[in-house]
Formats: structure tokens, sequence, C-alpha cells
């Protein structure tokens, strides 16, 4: 067992929730209430993670983050370190891949408030951002923590984009997929099968949460 | 100025062109059919939606002005508003849901204030239920203590009785009209429904494609409609075309020249003698002569016809007359269903009507106009 590779993943998993939270709600709230051209294109563009192939995702952001690129070089002189190989490159990465997971749970999470329960809020005086507060998350929470408790378990779990961009450094970039990985090739059977079963059963409980969540969407809605 | 003043103008999306007033404790109804732009103007005074151009004041203050650029935000408006599907927030419960609108008052005295809204709307004892186990009556109430109690300026209802059965309907006009005694501010209230609007308004506004076609008190808007359009709106079903005979300042009689016949109704001089006039009679001025009970009113504007189709709905029998061809559409009018029976009206046999000339109401004609 790769206790290392384990709290790693926890890390990993828990700063990309916490940047996607923010990001999720504004840009799935965005996306629920507002109908723009263009739309269907955005829309589509956040989605892309879900069917790029990994490795393709994480050459790209190997390109992208790599020392002769712009933002790599903009993050080195930023931070004296380079973006690749590194965990705050990793996060970056696994940020970006886990868009479609949180966005998309998130938007349906504000699609199901019906516009007149909004504009009540604001008929009741409430700001916008009190509305959000009071009225809108409480309504659209099982929608936001499915895109949490997605997005959690799928940093968890992504190997190729991880690879490409991390590598297998350990205490830096050796996630638990990795670990796995690494345990098989090592002839280390048994650590493989344990890491692999903490990984199943963690899954196990995260799709039942989610179900359990995206069968509360707009429920409370539906019988009032 | 006191009261809400609003004048609204745009071509698109949705062509509004609307200008009406209501005074303070004055309940006014917008109504027109689906369509007609009345909840668009009813958003535009909450501020949720932003017309092209026009102006809304509330006891002279803009809340809205094309001209100088004012738009007071939604939030800050004092406008509550009742919706049309309640929109009570449905993870709040009764009492939550209207300490939501009290945000003005300090946070200690807000749980008690949405108590006595509650309890002014009878509700209290339902304060801890969620929307999802209360009626639909009882959402209504809510939805309209939450509106209260947001200190408003103006109440604005859209169509708040459509979603109730007809019992509860009753029985929430009833303590509508009950509560709105003890209200000062302006009520505006959005329907489709003219038998609402009868019951419930001070005054109302007719609206069709967004324009207001005429405001005044709904026995005035019902039986003396500014147009053909507004009587047709209105559900006047007796409007027909005819001109202008002569005016009789001897007995107060204007004569209407209509089918060959002389149709007498009371003095209305804005018409020139032989101009062509719309004219309308309302259901309940149409009086059948009774073979049981001849009378002298008999003599008013005898019509005779032919009975066309004869409904009984409940203990009344509603009944067309075709009074001479097909082209001309027949009179409407009911009279008690044991009347109906007792005459010996059926479809087919013949009846006479006087038209009371009282009920006669005269109209510009519209030219084109495809009645």
């Amino acid at each position: 067992m790769d206790w290392e590779a384990l709290s790693l993943s926890l890390r990993l998993g828990l700063f990309t929730i916490l940047v996607l939270l923010p990001v999720g709600i504004a840009v799935g709230r965005w996306l629920a209430f507002h109908d723009f051209p263009g739309k269907s294109a955005i829309e589509a563009t956040a989605a892309l993670p879900l069917v790029l192939p990994p490795t393709v995702l994480g050459y790209y952001l190997l390109v992208a983050f790599g020392a002769a690129s712009p933002i790599g070089q903009l993050w080195h002189s930023a931070f004296d370190r380079p973006l690749v190989f590194t965990f705050e490159g990793l996060l970056l990465a696994s940020i970006i891949f886990n868009v479609p997971f949180a966005v998309q749970p998130i938007q349906r999470g504000f699609e199901a408030i019906p516009r007149e329960v909004r504009e009540a809020a604001i008929c009741c005086g409430m700001t916008p951002w009190k509305a959000l507060r009071t009225v809108e998350i409480p309504i659209a929470w099982p929608g936001i923590l499915t895109g949490l408790v997605l997005s959690f378990s799928h940093t968890l779990g992504e190997f190729g984009i991880v690879l490409m961009v991390g590598g297998s450094i350990p205490t830096e970039t050796r996630t638990i997929a990795i670990a796995i990985y690494d345990r098989v090739q090592a002839f280390d059977d048994r650590g493989a099968a344990t890491m692999s079963a903490l990984l199943l059963g963690f899954s196990l409980v995260s799709i039942a949460l989610t179900f359990a969540f995206s069968r509360r969407i707009g429920r409370r809605l539906d019988r009032s | 100025m006191t009261g809400l003043s609003v004048r609204l103008h745009q071509e698109r999306p949705i062509p509004l062109d609307a200008e009406f007033a209501c005074l303070p404790g004055e309940l006014l109804a917008l109504v027109g059919p689906s369509g007609s732009g009345k909840t668009t103007i009813l958003r535009s005074i909450a501020g949720l939606y932003r017309p092209e151009s026009g102006r809304i004041a509330i006891d002279g203050a803009p809340w809205f002005d094309s001209k100088t650029g004012i738009a007071i935000a939604a939030h800050r408006r004092h406008a509550g508003l009742v919706f049309q599907s309640y929109a009570l927030f449905p993870h709040m419960t009764a009492v939550e849901n209207v300490m939501a609108a009290l945000d003005h008052l300090p946070a200690q005295d807000r749980r008690r204030r949405a108590g006595e809204f509650l309890d002014l709307v009878h509700l209290s004892g339902l304060e801890n239920r969620r929307p999802d186990a209360l009626s639909g009556g009882q959402q209504q109430r809510v939805a309209v203590a939450r509106a209260l109690a947001r200190d408003p300026q103006v109440l604005l209802l859209d169509e708040p009785f459509s979603a109730v059965d007809r019992a509860t309907k009753q029985r929430l006009y009833r303590e509508i009209a009950l509560l709105r005694q003890s209200l000062k501010m302006p009520v505006i209230l959005v329907t489709h429904d003219l038998e609402e609007a009868m019951v419930l308004a001070d005054r109302m506004c007719v609206l069709h494609r967004g324009r207001t076609l005429q405001a005044g008190t709904p026995a005035e808007v019902t039986t003396r409609p500014v147009s053909p359009e507004v009587a047709r709106l209105v559900d006047l079903r007796n409007l027909f075309d005819g001109a202008v005979a002569e005016h009789r300042a001897v007995d107060g009689k204007t004569v209407i020249d209509w089918m060959g016949m002389r149709i007498e109704a009371a003095l209305q001089t804005a018409f020139a003698p032989g101009k062509a006039i719309a004219w309308v009679v309302p259901d309940g001025f149409v009086v059948l002569h009774r073979r049981d009970r001849p009378s002298r009113g008999d003599q008013e504007n005898p019509v005779a016809g032919r009975i066309d189709s004869l409904a009984v709905v409940g203990q009344t029998a509603q009944i067309t007359l075709r009074i001479a061809d097909d082209d001309v559409h027949p009179l409407h009018f009911s009279v008690p269903a044991h009347v109906a029976r007792r005459n010996g009206l059926v479809v087919g046999g013949k009846a006479t009507v006087s038209l009371l000339a009282e009920g006669i109401h005269l109209m510009a004609s519209v030219p084109g106009d495809g009645r």
C-alpha cells in the first residue's frame, strides 16, 4: 500500500474540487440561466474532455505547460519552478479535465430552479448575491454535490493525463492510479490488489451518492 | 401625483403601447386574452423586464424612466408580486418564505412579523410546513403574505387564482376582497377572467396586443365599450352594425336603423344622423316577452326571431335568437331555465324579445372590420 500516493491523490482531488466549486457554480449557473448565440459551442467545448482520449488531452496539456510554451515560461518566471512534472501542473491539468464533470451536473441543478422562483427572490428584495446563497444554491445543491463527487473520484482514477503531464514522481506527481500501475510492473500483486480494492470501494460509494443526488434534483419542486 | 402611473412603449419583441394609473388602495384589473402583454407590463413594474421606453412612477418618484435613464434595480423596488405559480421557495417553511421578504427589518423582529402576516391570510398553525405540504389555496396565501411582507408600494397579482379549483377560488375572492380593505397601496391584478375582474376590481383596463384600449369601472367597460374591439374582448356578443336614423331631444332617444327596424336607444348625440355605427346591447338588457305574463315593457324595441340554439347551464337557459337572414349573427340572451320551460321555448320555435333602450350603446364603426 502506497500511502504517499493515496495522500497525494486525496490532496489533488481536494484542491481540484476547491477550485472547481466556484468555477462550476459560476459557469454552470451562467449556462443554465442564459441563452445566447454560441451557447451550444461553449457547452460542447466544455464537454470535450469527456470524449477526448486522455493521452491526447494529456499531450496537449504537456505541450501547453512545457518550458517552451508561454504558460510554462510565465509560470517559471513567477514561481521559479517548472509547471510540468510538478504537483501544481498536475492540479491545473486536473482542473481542466474535470470541467465537464463539475459543470454539467451543476448546470442541471440550476436549470431545475424555475424562473419565477428566482424572480421571487429578487422581488423579496434580495441582492443577486443573497439570492444565490439563500435560494439558488439550496435548491441546486444536489447538482452541485454530484459535480463535486464526480470530479473528486474522477481525479483519483485518472491515469493517462496524469502520466503525460506529471509522470510518476513520488510525493510530487505519483497518484494512486499511477502507483497501482507501478506495483503491477514490479510484480507486487498484493499492493496492486489492496489499492485497487480501495479505489473500487471508493468509486462504488461515490456513484451511489451521485445517483442519490441526481434523483433529488428538482424533486422538491415537482411535489410542490 | 400619488399612486402608480405607468406608460410603456415598445415595438419588439412584445409590442407594448400601454398607459394607465392606479390610486392608493385601488384595485385595477388588467384584462386581456393570453398574449396581450399583461404579464409583461406587470413584470416591467416589478423591474423584472426592461421595456424599450416609457415611465413607471410610484407616488411621483420614477422606478423607470427611459428619458432620464432611470431604472431602479428590481430588488430595490418595493413591489410585492404574487406569481401565477406562487413561486414559493421550496426548501423553506411557510414562515421562512415570508421572512425572506423581511430583510428591511432587524433580524430579531422578522419571525414575529412573518407570523403576523401569516395570521393576516389565515395560515396560523401552518408556519412550519414546507410548500409541498400545503394545498394550492394555502400556497397562494403564503405567496400573498410574502408579497405583503415586502412592505410594497404596489401589490402585483399575476393571475393568482388560475391554479386553484372553483370552490377555493370563490373563497379566495372573498378573502382578497376583505384583505384589500386594509391595504393602502395600489393593487394591480392581471387576469384573463372577466368575471374575476368584475368581482374584485374597482376599475379595469382592457388590453389587446399590448395596447390599453379602455379603462373604467367594470360596469362601464362591460356595458359602454369604446369600440367594437373592446366589446368583443369583454364578451359582449350582441354587437351589430347600423346607422343613426335620428336624435329625438323630445323624449331623449336616439333611433338606430337596423335591418329595416327602428331601434330606440338612450340619446347619444356623438354620432350624426345618417352615420354608420356599431352598437351593442348586453345580454342583461335583452328581455323575453313572456306568454304567461305580457307587460307594457314589451313595446320597447320588440324583435321577433327563431330560436337558433338553447343550452341549459345550471339554472340558466342560454338562448340565441336568429332575427333575419344568416348574414347577421344571432341575438344572445338568457332566462332562468324554468321560464324557458314554461314559455315552451324550443329550438326552431318563435320568440320575441325587447331590447331595453337604456342598455343600447353606440360606438364608432370600424371600416373594414370583419364583423
